[in-house]
């Protein structure tokens, strides 16, 4: 007990790993069970967020260079490219079948 | 005495966790990405307290202010009306909570019993921004050509695909 609250007290390489963690679990959560596409593409933003949080803590306490801050940057550019295309692409499914719930999707072609 | 540095860490950690909860569980679609937004700045904060600040300005400007744009109005074009028709069902909870929790215990017990090998810290900089833009034109300079072409071709292909078809 007396551990534990001083671990508390003294945030380090674990904090973040945990929270990161808990990030992951929270986003693969929202991407299992959610119906709406939208809904499933916030999930991924948390975890793309989650392996961002573990480069960067990485970078801060075990490499010590700034190597995982640029890995972190390339991170944030794909997100940034897969955001755009896959809004585009729900746009389009929407125009189509008039429903962005993923499991009504489920023609190629009509 | 708690000292302030672990105040202001545990509050950015909530605010995180407790955001991205809301946007897990949340029944409105509306809510779930404005709670988002603040998992966003909470994230932008424990990046700060990482020592990045390049980068918290960087999930600041690409998340809150084109990532989450970019939701909403998707968010907005997708849903009849936004009062009536914009909640979101779930699937399939149970399963997927018991794989959740199991996939956060193994993460979670992983990080605990790995000695990582803590060799130091990052030194303190005034900013870490011009050191990053040396890596990026030296060491990292073919993977920063290469994600501009993918940047381009992103963006050329979501207008393409967005695009309506003339009738």
């Amino acid at each position: 007990m007396e551990e534990l609250i001083v671990w508390l007290r003294h945030p380090g390489l674990n904090h973040y790993l945990i929270l990161s963690g808990l990030l992951f679990s929270l986003g693969l959560f929202a991407v299992l069970t959610r119906r709406n596409a939208i809904m499933v593409l916030m999930g991924i933003e948390l975890i793309l967020n989650a392996a961002n949080i573990n480069f960067i803590a990485f970078s801060r306490y075990v490499t010590t260079t700034l190597d995982g801050h640029v890995v972190a940057i390339f991170v944030i550019i794909l997100a940034a490219a897969e955001a755009a295309i896959a809004l585009a692409i729900v746009l389009n499914i929407y125009q189509n079948f008039n429903t962005v719930n993923v499991d009504e999707i489920n023609k190629l072609k009509d | 005495m708690i000292d302030l540095y672990t105040v202001l860490f545990y509050v950015f950690m909530l605010t995180t966790l407790g955001s991205a909860s809301i946007v897990v569980f949340s029944k409105n679609i509306v809510r779930a990405a404005f709670a988002l937004l603040f998992a966003f700045f909470g994230i932008a904060g424990i990046y700060v307290f990482l020592l990045a600040d390049f980068i918290a300005v960087t999930q600041v400007l690409i998340y809150v202010g084109g990532i989450l744009v970019l939701i909403l109005f998707g968010v907005m074009l997708t849903n009849r009306q936004i009062n009536v028709d914009a909640k979101t069902g779930t699937v399939q909870t149970l399963p997927a909570i018991v794989i959740t929790a199991a996939i956060a215990a193994t993460l979670i017990g992983i990080f605990w019993s790995t000695a990582w090998p803590l060799s130091g810290q990052l030194k303190m900089m005034d900013n870490t921004a011009s050191d990053i833009g040396s890596l990026l034109l030296s060491k990292y300079l073919l993977p920063f050509e290469v994600a501009s072409v993918v940047l381009l071709v992103a963006l050329l292909g979501a207008a393409m695909i967005a695009r309506r078809e003339k009738k």
